[in-house]
């Protein structure tokens, strides 16, 4: 496996930041209330994601290695800053549903996590892949649990699209069921816990079939049996 | 004769999951008897559903789970599950309401956690929950008892209001709760603390005719005759003195300091102790053997925390009544209540 195609193998299944480094809850259990919303900060997260790790890398060699962390958050939130400001400009229905989680990606572990583990040790080709990969695997995840909160909770897919893509987005919206009132056990946080939960057990139900299919079978020699007590 | 040799104790009790289930579920017998004779044909349609889909669903997810599925549905756990909480939902409440709610607590709160003697929090109280923050205004719609309703509703009349939303002479649910004047009235828990609000003391809102002798009108007679069936159970040893002794006396002595300070903005003690579901919760759904503290120290320290729970949540919270949230909040106590009473084993000294 070259390293782009074990960076893909890691971000989106084996160490996934969504369902195995269970990192960025906070935004996953509360912007998840439909899949727009999931959409609006998948984006948010992923422009944020390669911009700082195409940074970090780019600057690796004068970071002094004792104060790396805050210079990591001031980059951090420089592009946090910027994405605002984007979504104010462009989404103004949308910055206004996700509310304080857009600025709250600053504190996101995944983007932290990602600069500290990877951007700041490596060049910035990989880096940029790296942090775009993770995205798209955290992505996945919120969009996964927005539909399905969204569906569950309130009958509909895709309701509020033109607040993120445009006025002719409005005709993406599916209504599945009719509800009288929305199921709002689901569309607050306890639901999104519940629903994450299910995922999980879903993601580690499938986990063995699937690295079977991805990664290449390795015959390992099974070590001898060691004898632990010395028999004289 | 049979002769044991085995070490003490050489007399044990021959209870079972499933008779001790049984009895239970036949002890809410005179309360839903009562409900019944106040509310109509809409208390046993609710009770028959919640039953029915509390078994389906047990049956299903023990299939996925691979266990034998007659042995575990005969132990009757899932029939007091669906039981408890059919009791719970309002009588006109839409079918789909005690579905989702069943298969909730039976999927999510019983049986993702292993099954019966697993579960951390009482399964026909989360269930209950889960509707009352879910659909609070389709699950606190009860309706008043039928002295002081203006139209007396036939079997399927409450059939189809049940599952269609209206009755066959096309009235909807909320048209059926009226009183005789016309007004739709909540129960009498709900309007004493919607009259507080409004600035009335609670002795002029008891003046309402949703309020009867001692307590809320039909309400007072539902609770004491759950208190019977509590009784019976504590004679058949099915469950102990000391949880329902403790949720009582505590919501008596918080309600009785409360209405000592301030009688205006507070309801009796009497009216709390036949309130709501004060005594369905402190015999049927406090009692459950698998969420509550094991020692007879802890349960008591349990039953005072439910008893505090109801008067605070019922005086200060956000819901007229608070049964399910106090077991529900009691119940995260009861790891720490169970390691910090553990009984002394014999000839211990401290």
């Amino acid at each position: 496996m070259n390293q782009f195609s074990e960076l893909t193998w890691q971000g989106l299944w084996k160490n996934n930041p969504g369902l195995v480094q269970l990192l960025g809850l906070c935004p996953l259990l509360a912007v998840t209330t439909t899949l727009t919303n999931a959409l609006g900060m998948s984006v948010a997260t992923i422009l944020v994601m390669v911009g700082s790790n195409i940074t970090v890398s780019l600057v690796r060699q004068w970071i002094p290695r004792e104060i790396r962390i805050p210079i990591f958050v001031m980059i951090i939130a420089g592009f946090v800053t910027c994405v605002q400001l984007l979504f104010n400009a462009y989404a103004y229905g949308l910055y206004q549903s996700l509310g304080i989680f857009l600025p709250l990606i600053v504190t996101n572990c995944i983007i932290i996590g990602r600069v500290e583990a990877f951007a700041s040790k490596n060049a910035v080709i990989p880096s940029a892949y790296d942090g775009f990969i993770m995205g798209v695997g955290f992505s996945l995840v919120l969009l996964l649990l927005g539909a399905v909160r969204e569906i569950l909770g309130q009958g509909t897919l895709f309701d509020g699209a033109d607040l993120l893509l445009g006025d002719w987005a409005s005709i993406l919206r599916i209504e599945f069921i009719e509800f009288e009132q929305s199921f709002l056990f689901i569309m607050l946080p306890p639901g999104a816990f519940v629903a994450l939960g299910l995922i999980l057990a879903l993601k580690n139900s499938l986990n063995a079939k699937v690295e079977a299919a991805v990664v290449p079978v390795q015959i390992i020699e099974k070590p001898e049996r060691a004898r632990i007590n010395k028999v004289s | 004769m049979f002769l044991s040799v085995s070490p003490s104790p050489h007399r044990v009790g021959h209870a079972n999951v499933s008779a001790v289930m049984r009895n239970v579920a036949l002890a809410t017998l005179p309360g839903v008897a009562t409900l019944f004779f106040f509310f109509g044909y809409g208390v046993l349609i609710q009770i028959v559903l919640c039953v029915l889909t509390a078994m389906l669903t047990e049956a299903f997810i023990l299939k996925v789970r691979k266990r034998a599925i007659t042995p575990i549905l005969k132990d009757n756990s899932a029939l007091l599950t669906g039981l408890l909480l059919g009791i719970s939902i309002p009588p006109l409440a839409p079918w789909w309401i005690a579905v989702i709610g069943v298969a909730f607590a039976v999927i999510v709160a019983k049986q993702l956690y292993g099954g019966l003697g697993f579960n951390l929090f009482n399964p026909a109280m989360i269930g209950y929950v889960v509707l009352l923050i879910s659909f609070p205004v389709a699950m606190t719609n009860w309706p008043v008892p039928f002295e002081i309703s203006q139209y007396q509703l036939s079997f399927f009349d409450h059939l189809s209001a049940i599952f269609t939303g209206v009755t066959s002479g096309g009235l909807t649910v909320n048209e059926l709760r009226q009183t005789v004047d016309g007004v739709t009235m909540a129960t009498p828990l709900d309007s004493l603390k919607t009259d507080l609000t409004l600035g009335l003391t609670s002795s002029e809102s008891q003046t309402k005719n949703v309020f009867g002798s001692f307590a809320g009108l039909g309400w007072e007679w539902v609770n004491i005759a759950f208190l019977a069936g509590g009784l019976w159970l504590l004679k058949l040893r099915v469950i102990r003195w000391h949880i329902p002794v403790a949720v009582i006396a505590s919501l008596m002595f918080f309600s009785f300091i409360g209405y000592i300070l301030n009688p205006d903005s507070h309801g009796t003690p009497l009216f709390h102790l036949l309130s709501g579901a004060t005594m369905f919760g402190a015999f049927f759904i406090a009692t459950d053997p698998v969420t509550a503290a094991t020692s007879n120290k802890g349960r008591l320290l349990y039953g005072v925390i439910i008893g505090l729970l109801l008067y605070v949540i019922r005086n200060y919270g956000g819901f007229p009544d608070a049964l399910a949230f106090a077991v529900l909040l009691a119940n995260i106590t009861v790891p720490v209540i169970d390691y910090y009473s553990k009984p002394t084993t014999y000839g211990h000294r401290k």
